[in-house]
């Protein structure tokens, strides 16, 4: 093999580079979500008290459940692109699709959950809302902001794993060229990297 | 049109003649070749800095005597804005790497086009969809926002300005520039030439570099932040309102963490820029490379640890002024080194006083002023007293205007005949460049005495002891944009009517640029170069003499 | 092959995909009982640590860091600092802060 530097300039595409750009577009996806967890921090710093109580009216059970599905989410994930690379075509179809169930199901439990807060009436603009204490209203702020993101997150990358499984039918994507499928890959489990950190910020502070 | 003239004399298609799939405006706008969209970014790029000016001009004649000159004071709010966002997101970020960085960087490095070459197209888009939002925020009922460029919390809330669309188009803008500087990223790494090391970059590769990088870490928290206002606008979600208990410093902090780091995004490339034309007009061999490179690294490092110094007067900690504005004495190093090699360059060297030399001395002029006021304001006694005065105005005036700008003027001169193949008239691009020597100095240096003196920044009213610094930059304003406005009409009609030149190399520059033909043919090279020196080796004998009647 | 050589073997195999698998949800498990347990200032250090354990896996793993060139490994590092430096920096202002 020869060595893999600088080889890119001939070749009509270039799977590293390719790679090398999703990577650096993660960084971005990273720091929109580092700012707020600057906020957080900050927050909590200042309001640590309420932070605690606040953090009892999440659902540690239903957050448990979800971040198992985007853990398994994530392996079929991994795997659905060792299926491809292992020209196993019918396998890495339906690893996508769990895959884009799973983060379904993650979806509509974390609706599930945002509808229990909002029936609460916690939610931006209530009554409620604009009398708690300053802390447990910047916790629940933070908590829509992140969560929210996050979710959006989830289903942009449902949209992109979908766009993936039919490009992987239509054999755009194919055992020796799946860069694409990769780098949804990649961005898959950023978005499962982010919940890793939101998970005990939220659920176990109590 | 003499183009065939052109074509005939070496055999090549340029670019500009080039025909790919489409035909007329689709071939422009659907091109997906880097020095296509270049130019595009070129011609948007001039179209909303003019817009930038106007609003400039109408600040500086609302301000030329005491109360109301043209306008009510929420219309002056708004003209500050508009200029200040104008300015900075649609015109000093994207300036040098999104025009010049996209023409030339692959060609740089001798590389076909860059990593990502559509991706490159959206990014042109979304520069024009965030510089049209902004501009139609001007006619949407309700104003354009008047928050200045900075939207400060509480009053980005509170006002019923269009906040939210100036906000969206900035957060386009920095999506666009994210995009930009990944393709940069990518492009040095992936596309460099046989032969073409790290150390044998042109400089002006290596200072993009170092630009793609704070483009990529620092943009994305402006785009949350900027999200964040419009979410709190659209929801009173409480995040940073004090009203609902968050903290207005918080959003400072955020903002800054980005918007210190642009600074460093519009002054790198214009550092590039230069470090590419001393060299060429002093005829010598750039003293310092490495440090040169790495110092656009070590500014890049610093830069983004030194945003506090933006909020000295708000109440930080002192063990939190303490840092910052240490570090703020630590960042004028690299940006020292620069100058001093830049000076060493120019010592005996053969000096020619050619347009481009001129913008470029005039930048590492203006660029010390305004680096040395920036460090007396670092200083955390002297700031208390100049914070949100004409000083800081007149400050980084001299630093975005007298460097980047001067940087995109000199960066126009050097690279225009190679993009478009003719040449402007040089008796008169010298003769714009004094006035617009004079009109900067004589519009931005009474600020620093002002300021000095007490006078507050962004107010619409001052007291008469102030009027006679006002009247003088006004009256400097007038003076600049017309040298502004003789450089222009000479740059296009040159690009339009002027001389054609097909010689490779006008300038006698050493790097890759000047190895393909004027102007670049559709992919940049006949064939990839190997590359063997490095780009600042300097010869007797190497130049193409220009012919007389091209330079006239 | 060797055109597209880069594509070639840029896998795991399934079995250490379930096996970090089973290592994410049993840390997953091991931070839902160390937060019921009252250790004061260093649960949220242990909650960080534990994120921390899990990101690492998916990074080198699930993400391939283990198999691209060292490049790679140097961006991640560099954004990560960034955001430590920032938030070291954001906190020399709050952390000295009486009352604003």
């Amino acid at each position: 093999m020869i060595s893999q530097d600088n080889t890119a300039v001939h070749a009509h595409r270039d799977d590293i580079g390719s790679r090398m750009g999703m990577w650096l577009f993660l960084f971005t996806e990273l720091l929109l979500f580092g700012g707020l967890f600057f906020l957080y921090s900050v927050y909590r710093f200042l309001h640590q008290a309420d932070f605690h109580v606040a953090a009892k009216e999440l659902d540690i059970i239903i957050g448990t459940f979800n971040t198992a599905i985007l853990l398994t989410s994530s392996l079929t994930m991994a795997m659905s692109i060792t299926a491809m690379s292992r020209d196993n075509k019918k396998l890495s179809i339906s690893l996508q699709v769990v895959t884009i169930l799973l983060g379904i199901s993650f979806l509509i439990n974390k609706y599930f959950e945002w509808m229990t807060h909002i029936n609460h009436g916690i939610y931006p603009g209530s009554n409620d809302y604009l009398s708690m204490d300053s802390g447990r209203r910047l916790f629940f702020a933070l908590y829509y902001v992140m969560t929210g993101l996050h979710a959006l997150h989830v289903i942009v990358g449902t949209v992109l794993i979908g766009i993936m499984t039919r490009f992987t039918v239509k054999n755009v994507i194919t055992h020796d060229s799946y860069v694409k499928l990769e780098a949804a890959g990649l961005y898959w489990h950023l978005v499962d990297i982010i919940w890793i950190f939101l998970f005990p910020l939220f659920y176990l502070i109590t | 049109m003499n183009d065939d003239a052109a074509i005939a004399a070496n055999g090549h298609v340029s670019f500009l003649d080039y025909q790919g799939k489409y035909k007329g405006i689709r071939a422009w706008i659907l091109s997906t070749d880097h020095k296509r969209i270049g130019i595009m970014y070129l011609f948007a790029l001039i179209t909303f800095f003019a817009i930038g000016v106007t609003f400039g001009f109408l600040i500086r004649l609302e301000l030329l005597t005491p109360g109301k000159t043209i306008v009510e004071p929420q219309v002056y709010n708004e003209f500050f804005t508009l200029h200040g966002v104008i300015m900075i997101f649609l015109f000093v970020i994207p300036g040098i790497p999104a025009v010049f960085g996209n023409f030339f960087l692959p060609i740089m490095i001798g590389a076909k086009d860059v990593a990502f070459p559509r991706l490159n197209l959206l990014s042109w888009y979304l520069y024009v969809t965030g510089g049209i939002l902004i501009i139609v925020s001007i006619i949407m009922p309700g104003g354009p926002a008047d928050t200045g460029w900075t939207f400060y919390i509480p009053y980005s809330v509170r006002t019923t300005t269009n906040v939210i669309a100036t906000g969206t188009a900035a957060f386009l803008l920095g999506f666009s520039s994210i995009l930009t500087g990944l393709n940069f990223i990518t492009t040095i790494h992936r596309l460099r030439a046989p032969g073409m090391a790290w150390f044998k970059m042109p400089l002006f590769a290596w200072s993009l570099y170092a630009t793609a990088w704070i483009q990529v870490l620092a943009t994305p928290i402006i785009g949350i932040t900027l999200l964040l206002i419009i979410v709190e606008r659209v929801f009173g979600v409480g995040l940073f309102d004090p009203a609902l208990g968050g903290d207005p410093i918080l959003y400072q902090h955020l903002f800054w963490i980005y918007s210190h780091p642009a600074v460093y995004i519009m002054i790198v490339p214009a550092m590039g820029v230069i470090s590419e034309i001393i060299p060429v007009f002093a005829r010598r061999t750039i003293f310092g490379y490495k440090f040169i490179a790495f110092s656009s690294l070590g500014i890049a490092l610093f830069g983004s640890l030194v945003w506090g110094h933006h909020m000295f007067a708000v109440g930080m900690s002192d063990a939190g002024q303490f840092v910052f504005s240490f570090l703020t004495f630590m960042v004028a190093i690299p940006s020292a080194i620069k100058v001093f090699n830049w000076t060493a360059t120019l010592y005996k060297g053969s000096i020619s006083l050619d347009p481009p030399m001129l913008y470029a001395l005039a930048f590492i002029f203006l660029f010390s002023i305004g680096g040395f006021t920036g460090l007396i304001q670092g200083a955390l006694s002297v700031d208390i007293h100049l914070t949100d005065t004409s000083f800081i105005v007149g400050h980084f005036h001299y630093v975005m205007f007298g460097g980047t700008g001067m940087g995109v003027f000199a960066a126009l001169h050097y690279w225009l005949p190679k993009m478009f193949g003719r040449m402007y008239n040089m008796k008169r691009a010298k003769v714009a460049f004094w006035i617009i020597f004079v009109g900067f100095n004589t519009l931005y240096f009474p600020m620093f005495v002002m300021g000095w003196l007490g006078m507050p920044r962004r107010y619409y009213d001052y007291l008469p002891e102030y009027t006679v610094y006002h009247q003088i930059a006004t009256v400097g304003s007038w003076i600049l944009i017309i040298g502004m406005g003789i450089m222009f009409t000479n740059l296009i009609r040159g690009i339009l009517k002027g001389n054609v030149v097909t010689e490779k190399n006008i300038w006698g520059g050493e790097t890759l640029e000047w190895a393909t033909d004027t102007p670049p043919i559709h992919e940049n090279f006949e064939e990839i170069p190997l590359v063997t020196g490095t780009p600042y080796e300097y010869k007797q004998n190497d130049i193409e003499e220009l012919p007389e009647e091209v330079i006239h | 092959m060797d055109k597209h050589h880069s594509n070639i073997e840029h896998a795991h195999g399934y079995s250490i995909y379930v096996f970090v698998w089973m290592a994410l949800l049993i840390l997953t498990g091991v931070t839902v009982t160390v937060a019921g347990i009252n250790l004061g200032a260093l649960t949220i250090a242990a909650a960080l640590l534990i994120a921390s354990i899990k990101s690492y896996l998916v990074l080198t793993i699930f993400m391939h860091l283990r198999l691209e060139m060292k490049a790679f490994r140097v961006f991640v590092s560099v954004a990560i600092l960034f955001i430590i430096i920032s938030f070291f920096l954001l906190f020399s202002d709050y952390s000295f802060l009486g009352a604003r």
